[in-house]
């Protein structure tokens, strides 16, 4: 590997790759982020590789390209073949010799492997024309499926760490932060805080050591933007933060990463070293006289390290909780020393700024939120996967111009955006514009992006009950009001939805989410009761069912619902008695079956088996099982037969 | 160090910077109560019981004024609506622990706080981490620490240190706001524990 000594040195490295990069040699672009991994993206690399080798192509003729992730998750494993820009989705090892072949040397489009429009029955060539990225904007993850996230020159090629130049070249530390201020961006790890601001703060705090950080401590069941962007395009990031350590003073950073992402883990530490190697992190960077290192720490999985004091005494080594602000990190942060720490996503965003200038971003969005976010996408909705949406979006827009709708002809019911501290919002706010203040108004929050669809067959009890649960796990339990106060709350809606529920639970869940809102020591606390306030804004009616009447009206609380056998569709069958783990099906040849309530373990296996000719099984909540039907009744007579 | 003032339930009170908001109500006696503050150990802000409320920039806000350091101009209130409930609850939320707590009860009276509201954990224990903090930082042995987080955080004594450093220290015993006793069961319970087997088990 060559150091780079200069820019001059930079553009003529840069144009040396590009030049000798053909960009009409076909090459064979496959997603192998953690998604596709996880649907079988080896294999199918695998499959390729000997493909190539075996029709005698070998690398003269095509080249293979293992990428970060796309977004589409849903259809993987995803792969683009280029210069065509040909989208292949649900690939198989067994596709790869007709993919080789038919596409790379016949040139010759595979039908069975285009998306196909489910309105218009049309397949569709090119990834850009599929709906589900037609409505996007991909300024931060579009680069992933055209960088090999292991390779510096892919993201030189891309125009990789020009904007380091130009912010260590032709601009000042103070018109780095003066451009990021007038961008207008702000966190996005979910305080939504301008980003430029927190620079300021972080640059006039008088002090030789500073720290900059990149929080990757991304805990929201769910989320995974910020692993997508780790993974699939990490030069992004370091590039980003370089130069906020160019801006702010800071010769040393960190990146926070979970251990539970290898795959980033492993990415960014090949992009340090190979950073390292260039000379674009280290000493006298690029020429300019400015040092600077990465570090990268894994956390051990607590979802409370992202938030940012407690992730301070993690990197310090210490119990991950957090401490009282001010003094904020900016002032004392790491070590006692000023630090500032920004978000994945919110570094990522800083190369796009420092090359198109302020207005690039301030032109996407609405008046108090710009440019785009990145949202996961997840839940009951037909178009699983990584969503980049310019702000003031709609969330119709997203669920259904992006995410294709809610699945199998259900309604949808509900959204739940910001993670376990964010909120539930109903169909009625569905046209509201995707933005941090509009997203707070309806008792939301933007979070860092996670975004789950509901659809009409989630109980909302459930679903508060299960972040509370989730919090009560991954609050650090340093304080009373969040520590006591989920614990509370939990034993409340857990209640509830076992049939337990009292006159006066919603009243008293309000009165300890106002206090854990208003007296917890830091934001996990602060926000831990959005999503029962959230749900009980809109859905106050099914606490009520579950509460007066011991009704779920979504059928999902075990303890409020029943199976029952309606004798007069049973066909005796014999499917379901034969599916029952538990033997609490009743029956026989030509013999009417009933369900042993007593042994019934509520698994639903029945309602699913039961052939939809018949549906005779069926779920009932807040009213009594009807009596089993005497046993001499039971005996079908089936008229062919009775002849 | 130069002058604050701030004003405090209506005085004018004078305050060192690098102050707190309870060091400085106290320093003019004014009463805020406090379970897990201790003079001399760092501030921790567990318990939340001197939440106090305070006006900036013309917006209200709870905040635990053990940690929080004195500005310029703040409005303080150490008693309204707002912080008498927000203490009521709190006090409730720890009552479901340690119901029969002198100093507890004694602030349930002043709130009006039902012992009953929650349904009983006797645990005896509101972590609010006085040994734990008083080990670490007087006594520097870290004998006795939290484990686990959440709400299944609770404290217990390292067995290896507990058995060298407590039987002759119990200083902790004393600091312990919901008594004595607690602490006394969690350190017997600790070292109670069987060693492991390849171990000798140490004569007493």
């Amino acid at each position: 590997m060559r150091r780079i000594n200069s820019p001059a040195e930079l553009d003529k490295f840069r144009k040396d790759i590009i030049s000798k990069r053909d960009p009409d040699k076909p090459c064979i672009a496959v997603c192998t982020g953690t998604g596709c991994l996880a649907l079988g993206a080896a294999d199918v690399v695998t499959a390729l590789k000997e493909e190539i080798k075996k029709q005698g192509l070998e690398t003269e003729v095509v080249d293979i390209r293992e990428t970060g992730c796309p977004g589409f998750c849903e259809r993987g494993p995803i792969l683009v073949i280029y210069p065509e820009e040909i989208c292949y989705l649900q690939v198989q090892p067994g596709d790869a010799e007709e993919i080789v072949s038919q596409t790379i040397v016949a040139k010759k489009v595979i039908d069975r492997l285009l998306y196909v429009d489910s309105k218009t029955d049309e397949t569709i060539v090119h990834e850009s024309e599929i709906p589900f990225y037609k409505n996007q904007m991909r300024n931060l993850i579009g680069n992933n499926i055209k960088i090999d996230p292991k390779s510096i020159d892919d993201y030189l090629a891309v125009g990789g760490y020009s904007a380091l130049v130009k912010a260590l070249f032709q601009e000042t530390p103070e018109q780095v932060v003066e451009l990021v201020k007038n961008s207008k961006l702000r966190g996005r790890g979910g305080a939504g805080f301008l980003a430029g601001l927190k620079w300021e703060f972080a640059r006039k705090s008088p002090d030789k050591t500073k720290y900059v950080i990149v929080n990757a401590d991304e805990g929201d069941p769910g989320a995974f933007m910020d692993r997508a962007v780790l993974e699939g395009n990490p030069h992004s990031v370091l590039e980003g933060l370089t130069i906020g350590a160019y801006a702010m003073g800071s010769h040393e950073g960190y990146i926070y990463v979970r251990q539970e992402y290898p795959l980033a883990v492993e990415n960014v530490g090949i992009a340090i070293k190979q950073a390292e190697d260039y000379g674009f992190i280290g000493e006298n960077i690029l020429g300019s006289g400015f040092d600077f290192t990465i570090k990268v720490h894994q956390g051990a999985g607590a979802f409370v390290c992202g938030e940012e004091t407690s992730l301070l005494m993690s990197l310090e080594g210490k119990p991950g909780e957090p401490r009282p602000r001010p003094p904020y990190p900016a002032v004392k942060g790491l070590r006692g020393k000023p630090t500032n720490i920004n978000n994945v996503e919110t570094w990522a965003n800083i190369p796009l700024i420092i090359n198109n200038g302020a207005d690039f971003l301030t032109s996407i969005g609405t008046e108090g939120s710009k440019g785009t976010k990145i949202f996961s996408l997840v839940g009951k909705v037909n178009n699983t996967g990584l969503v980049e949406v310019p702000m003031g979006i709609t969330l119709r827009e997203i669920i259904y111009g992006v995410g294709g709708g809610v699945p199998g002809g259900k309604k949808f019911k509900a959204v739940q955006t910001g993670g376990p501290s964010g909120g539930c919002i109903p169909e009625e706010h569905l046209d509201i514009e995707v933005d941090f203040d509009e997203l707070a108004q309806v008792g939301a929050i933007m979070g860092s992006g996670g975004m789950i669809v509901m659809d009409e067959d989630t109980c909302m009890v459930d679903v508060a009950r299960y972040f509370l649960a989730f919090l009560a796990d991954e609050s650090c339990g340093k304080c009373v009001p969040c520590r006591e106060g989920i614990r509370q709350m939990l034993k409340i809606l857990t209640n509830i939805s076992e049939g337990k529920g009292k006159e006066g639970d919603i009243e008293l869940l309000v009165e300890l989410s106002e206090t854990t809102q208003n007296a917890s020591l830091c934001a996990l606390g602060r926000t831990a009761p959005n999503p029962v306030l959230s749900t009980i804004r809109y859905f106050r009616d099914e606490y009520e069912a579950h509460i007066k009447e011991k009704r779920c009206p979504a059928y999902v609380c075990k303890e409020l619902i029943s199976y029952y056998i309606d004798p007069d569709t049973c066909q005796a069958c014999m499917i379901c008695l034969r599916k029952c783990p538990v033997e609490a099906i009743v029956g026989g040849k030509n013999q009417i079956h009933v369900i042993d309530q007593e042994k019934c373990i509520k698994c639903g296996t029945c309602f699913e088996v039961c052939p939809p000719r018949f549906g005779a099984v069926k779920k009932i909540s807040g009213e009594p099982v009807p009596p089993p039907i005497p046993e001499e009744a039971r005996t079908i007579i089936r008229k062919s037969k009775a002849k | 160090m130069s002058k604050i003032i701030l004003q405090i339930d209506e005085r004018k009170i004078e305050a060192r910077e690098g102050m707190t908001i309870l060091e400085a109500a106290h320093s003019v006696g004014i009463f805020i109560p406090t379970l897990c503050h201790h003079e001399k150990l760092e501030p921790y802000g567990a318990c939340r019981i001197c939440t106090v409320e305070v006006e900036t920039r013309g917006r209200t806000n709870l905040i635990a004024s053990c940690l929080y350091p004195v500005e310029q101009d703040l409005v303080v209130r150490t008693r309204s609506e707002k912080v008498d409930k927000t203490r009521k609850m709190i006090l409730e939320l720890m009552l479901a622990h340690a119901p029969d707590d002198p100093a507890l009860q004694d602030l349930a009276k002043e709130y009006g706080a039902d012992k009953n509201r929650f349904e009983k954990e006797p645990s005896f224990c509101i972590l609010c981490g006085l040994c734990v903090r008083y080990c670490a930082e007087v006594k520097k042995k870290n004998a006795v620490g939290f484990v686990s987080r959440g709400i299944r955080r609770e404290i217990s004594f390292i067995p290896e240190i507990a058995s060298k450093e407590c039987l002759n220290c119990k200083e902790c015993f004393s600091l312990c706001p919901t008594g004595a006793l607690q602490a006394a069961f969690v350190l017997t319970e600790a070292l109670a524990f069987p060693p492991p087997p390849s171990e000798p088990v140490p004569d007493e």
